[in-house]
Parts: structure tokens; sequence; C-alpha cells
């Protein structure tokens, strides 16, 4: 048996998913915790040019530091915006501290509270308690941290006040993940983050993957599967998309390029010399891998570590 | 151990070596910490080896479990995953493991701390135009709000980390909780490992005091480089310096390619 969802086949060149999906002003949300970041999407997305984003993201890490020098985000909704352990995002905080070259407007969260917006928006509620923000200064500077009166009495009875955060629901949402198919089944293992209800969340969606499966290769193993295909627009398939970030099981983080990002963004001209070299200067993404060279793909090789295979089982005809 | 396996670990320990034995022992009796990189991630494993064999790191990545082939370079290092018992999404680790209340320390740093234990990691100055832009919280917010306890640590104890008034307050203690119309749920900071001693407190609503000075610092030292008025508890301890066995795990199993230790 076949059904039609997965017979319709999404695959399309990465310039083509931005082109489509990504607009001027659009609420784009770009998920990946440290594992699996779509960074050659948001590369992408600056060899375009396109500009006045609201960029959604959790931890707003060096692709969004990228994409602010390229001017493409006028707003951003993060919970953590750092390098990691490795320095400072030098744009962010020329942005911020300074406004230069032009001021960040930033809605700060924290962790739980960016997850419970993915939450309420992935199932279309008009908000979602969270157990946080009390005596924090966030509500002083972030007027979407509201507080309501629950309708069930405590065991006191009295009845808990408690902070909502509103739903968000981006224009599109962008993951990375190891494989899918070609109707957008999605397969992931590691580190899986916020990435389901991120594109559960959004109006569309784009996944880039490692590696295009048959449907055979999903249906194998159909737990694998993080996102069904119903939820997936566009299925695109770009091989080290993630670097200078991991994808578990292909290609290790690349530590050197986190660490040497504090110094390339210390200053405007070489973070604009980077951009020219690796994003402008690079047609696409395999440009850019080639651009890395062997020895840089050799210093990320990972070994191997199969899982065991589990047995679905399968009805014995009598 | 042998007798060439003391004379190796003879050298004097660093302050950072002796933050993480004083943290490790501070470990005992618990179960499930959540821990970042560095400092405690030793700690814990120091800790495993030692007071606390049957601890548990949940990592902020969604990892329970862990045991990585190498020291990870960061809470979502690949070297966490392969081998792990399990990999929480998102929303189970900050929904149905923090929140819910399974985590008995949870380990914090920040740029400011006060003297009840709130933190400040998002700016130095104004927020709207801030003379220093941090990180901002993280998970950080929600571990204070519900881990039963929190340990902070920071290396540089000076009047500006440890100061009278916060610039921002990113993640607040118990004390705070109640008095903007919250439930607060666990003991806020416990105790803060420092590069000068420790500062502690064991119940909500009391100021952290010190209670543990490092062999040779002068109590005189730690209060002048601290933003409040910090009141020395009556019987002030000198840190008992880390015993050879600590140290050899230290240095010879835990981190002997000296990632976090120098």
């Amino acid at each position: 048996m076949t059904t039609a969802a997965t017979a319709v086949d999404k695959r399309m060149t990465l310039h083509d998913a931005v082109r489509r999906f990504v607009h001027p002003g659009s609420t784009v949300s770009i998920e990946g915790f440290t594992h699996a970041i779509p960074t050659a999407a948001g590369h992408e997305i600056i060899r375009q040019g396109i500009t006045g984003l609201t960029l959604v993201r959790m931890t707003a890490d060096i692709i969004v530091d990228q994409m602010l020098a390229a001017d493409c985000i006028d707003t951003l909704v993060s919970s953590f915006i750092g390098n990691s352990s490795a320095g400072s995002l030098g744009e962010m905080r020329r942005r911020l501290e300074r406004e230069e070259p032009a001021p960040l407007k930033f809605i700060e969260y924290s962790h739980h509270g960016l997850v419970c917006r993915y939450i309420a928006g992935a199932k279309r509620l008009p908000f979602y308690p969270i157990h946080s923000y009390f005596g924090s200064d966030l509500p002083t500077v972030n007027d979407e941290l509201r507080v309501v009166t629950s309708p069930f009495p405590l065991e006191d009875g009295t009845f808990e006040q408690i902070y909502v955060v509103p739903p968000i629901n981006p224009d599109v949402t962008i993951i990375h993940a190891q494989r899918a198919d070609r109707a957008g089944n999605v397969q992931m293992w590691g580190l899986t983050g916020v990435q389901a209800e991120a594109v559960f969340a959004a109006r569309t969606a784009i996944v880039t993957v490692e590696e295009i499966v048959d449907n055979d290769v999903v249906r194998s193993d159909p737990n694998r599967t993080i996102i069904p295909s119903h939820a997936i627009d566009a299925v695109v398939m770009v091989p080290m998309g993630a670097h200078p970030s991991f994808a578990q099981g292909y290609y290790d983080r690349d530590n050197d390029f986190y660490r040497a990002w504090a110094g390339i963004s210390a200053d405007p001209v070489s973070l604009h010399e980077w951009l020219q070299k690796w994003v402008y200067g690079t047609a696409n993404h395999g440009e850019y891998v080639e651009l890395l060279g062997d020895a840089a793909r050799d210093r990320l090789r990972v070994g191997s570590a199969p899982s065991l295979p589990v047995d679905y089982g399968r009805r014995i005809p009598r | 151990m042998s007798q060439t396996d003391v004379a190796m670990t003879d050298a004097g320990a660093s302050v950072e070596e002796t933050m993480t034995v004083t943290a490790a022992r501070a470990l005992v009796g618990k179960h499930r910490v959540f821990a970042g990189i560095g400092l405690p991630t030793l700690a814990v494993a120091l800790a495993q080896e030692t007071v606390a064999r049957d601890i548990e790191v949940v990592y902020e990545s969604g990892v329970c479990g862990a045991h990585p082939s190498e020291l990870p370079a960061t809470i979502a290092d690949a070297v966490l995953i392969t081998g792990s018992e399990a990999v929480l999404s998102m929303p189970a680790l900050f929904g149905y493991v923090l929140q819910s209340g399974r985590i008995d320390v949870g380990f914090l740093g920040a740029a400011q701390i006060d003297r009840f234990g709130n933190l400040n990691s998002s700016v130095i100055g104004d927020w709207a135009r801030p003379s220093k832009r941090l990180p901002g919280s993280g998970g950080a917010l929600e571990v204070l709000a519900n881990a039963r306890e929190v340990f902070v640590v920071m290396r540089r104890h000076t009047p500006s980390a440890f100061v009278d008034q916060l610039d921002f307050c990113t993640s607040a203690g118990p004390e705070r909780i109640r008095a903007a119309g919250g439930r607060p749920f666990g003991l806020g900071v416990t105790k803060v490992f420092t590069g000068l001693g420790t500062l502690s407190r064991s119940a909500v609503g009391e100021e952290l005091v010190l209670t543990e000075v490092h062999g040779g610092v002068d109590p005189a030292d730690v209060i002048a480089a601290t933003g409040w008025p910090l009141h020395v508890a009556d019987e002030l301890h000198t840190i008992e310096a880390p015993t050879p066995e600590e140290l050899d795990l230290l240095r010879n199993k835990i981190d002997p390619k000296r990632v976090y230790l120098r």
C-alpha cells in the first residue's frame, strides 16, 4: 500500500526553497540546539539578500551573528545570545551595546519560555503556562510575559498566579536533520531539541538533510521519524549543511571555528571579509564545503557507533 | 595507588582544583545534578569516584546518563550522546525533568550575584543600552526556580561580581519569587564556590555568609572583595587541601589532557 502523502516529491534546491518560503519581513525560526544547526540555509538567506526578518532561535549563535552582519534581521527573539562557551558574538554586541551599525530589536526569553511558545504555537493555543519569571527582571523588558490566575484551586483553596507566554507561529521554520525521504519524513537521532515543536508551530517548513533516503529506509524504523512528511514543505539535500555545528554520526563539531569566531567577528571589516569569502563568494553550500577542504573535513570525521536494530515484527498470514 | 603516583600528584593544588574538590565534596548525598561543562562537570566526575557514586548528571542539551569517552567540550558534545542512556527533547528536559522538580542540585555561573543568590547573566549596565551585553538566561532562570538547590561557581571574587544591587536580575531566588507573587519551590542558591572561599546558606531568607576560605586567605580580604557587608560564619573553616587521591583522580583520570584544569 502506498498513500498519496508519501508519493509527493518535495525535493528542491536550497536556492529554490529559500526563494519560495523566506520573504522580506518573514518571521523565520531556525532551530537546532548546538546539534544540526541549519547553517547552510542561513547562508542562502544571506546570499539572497533577504531583509527585515524576525528571527526566532533559542540559542542565537554564530549563524545569527552572520545574518545580523548581512542585515537580514530586524528583530531577534531568543533566550541565549552567545557563542557557546567560545567567546563573544561581535556583531550582536555592537548592535545591542552601541547600535552600530544599526539598532536591533531584541525580545528576550529564557529557554523554557521559548520552548513553551513553540508548544503553544504547535497546538494553536492562545498561551502556555510556565513556572518561571516571578522575581526576574525579564518581564520588565518583555511585555509578552504576562500573569494569569489559574481557574483551579490549590490544595489550600487559593488560586495560583502563573506566567504565560504567547504562541509563536513562524512563517517558516528551518531545521537540519540526518536524513529524510523525498516526501519529507524527517529522521533524526542524537539531540532533537525543539525541532518538532518549531516545525509543527510553523505555517511552512524546510528541512535540510545530510542524505535523502528511500521511503523503505524510513519505514524500516518509523519511531526514528521525528516529523512526518505532512508537516514539511521542502526537502533539501545539503551534505555538511550544519557546519560548523555537527551532525551526529556524520561529522563532528568544528570547535576550532567556534573559537575563531570571536576574533573574526570582533572587527566589522574582518567579519565582512569572512562573509565575502565564505558566503557571497560561494554560489551554494557545495562550494562552501569545497572551500573548507579535505583537511578540515578529515579533522571532523567521526568513527562508527551504530545502534542495534529493533524488531518491529510482522503479522504472520494465517 | 603506588608511591610513584602519589609523587606525580604531589604538586600543590591550583585554585581551580581546590574549588572543584570543594564542590565535589558538597555533592555527598545528592542524586541528580544539572551541570554545565567546566568545573561542574569535573566536580560531578570526582564525586562519582568518591562521595556520591550513584550521582547522575542531566545536561541542558537533554542528555541523561552520559558515558563520554573523553571530557565534553560543550553540553551538547557528540561524545555525550554516543553511549548515553537517554536523550530528551527540550520540552521533556525543561518541562518534565526540570520544572517538575526532579533535580537535586543545579550548577550555575553568573556575571553578578547578590547576598540572596539572585543572579545576573544578561547585562552590565542598563538592559536597553548595556555597557556589556552577556548571553542571557539560557536555562539559568529555570534552574534557579526549579532545582531543589543551586551551587554557583564564580572564580573571580570581586566587588563588581558580588554586588549589593544587581544591574539586572536574570534568575531570581525564592525570596524574590515570593515577593513578586510566585510560589518558590527550592532553596535557591545554597553554596557559592569562589577563588577565595565558599559562601553558604541553609534556608530561604538567609543571606549568604562566608563559611570557608582557601588556605592562606584572610577573611578580611573576602569581605573587602564582596560588594555587600558580608558576614562571616561563627565557625569559619579553612578548606581542607585536596588529598593526593583527589588530585590523582582529577589530573590523571578525569582530566588527563588538561581540558579544563590548567
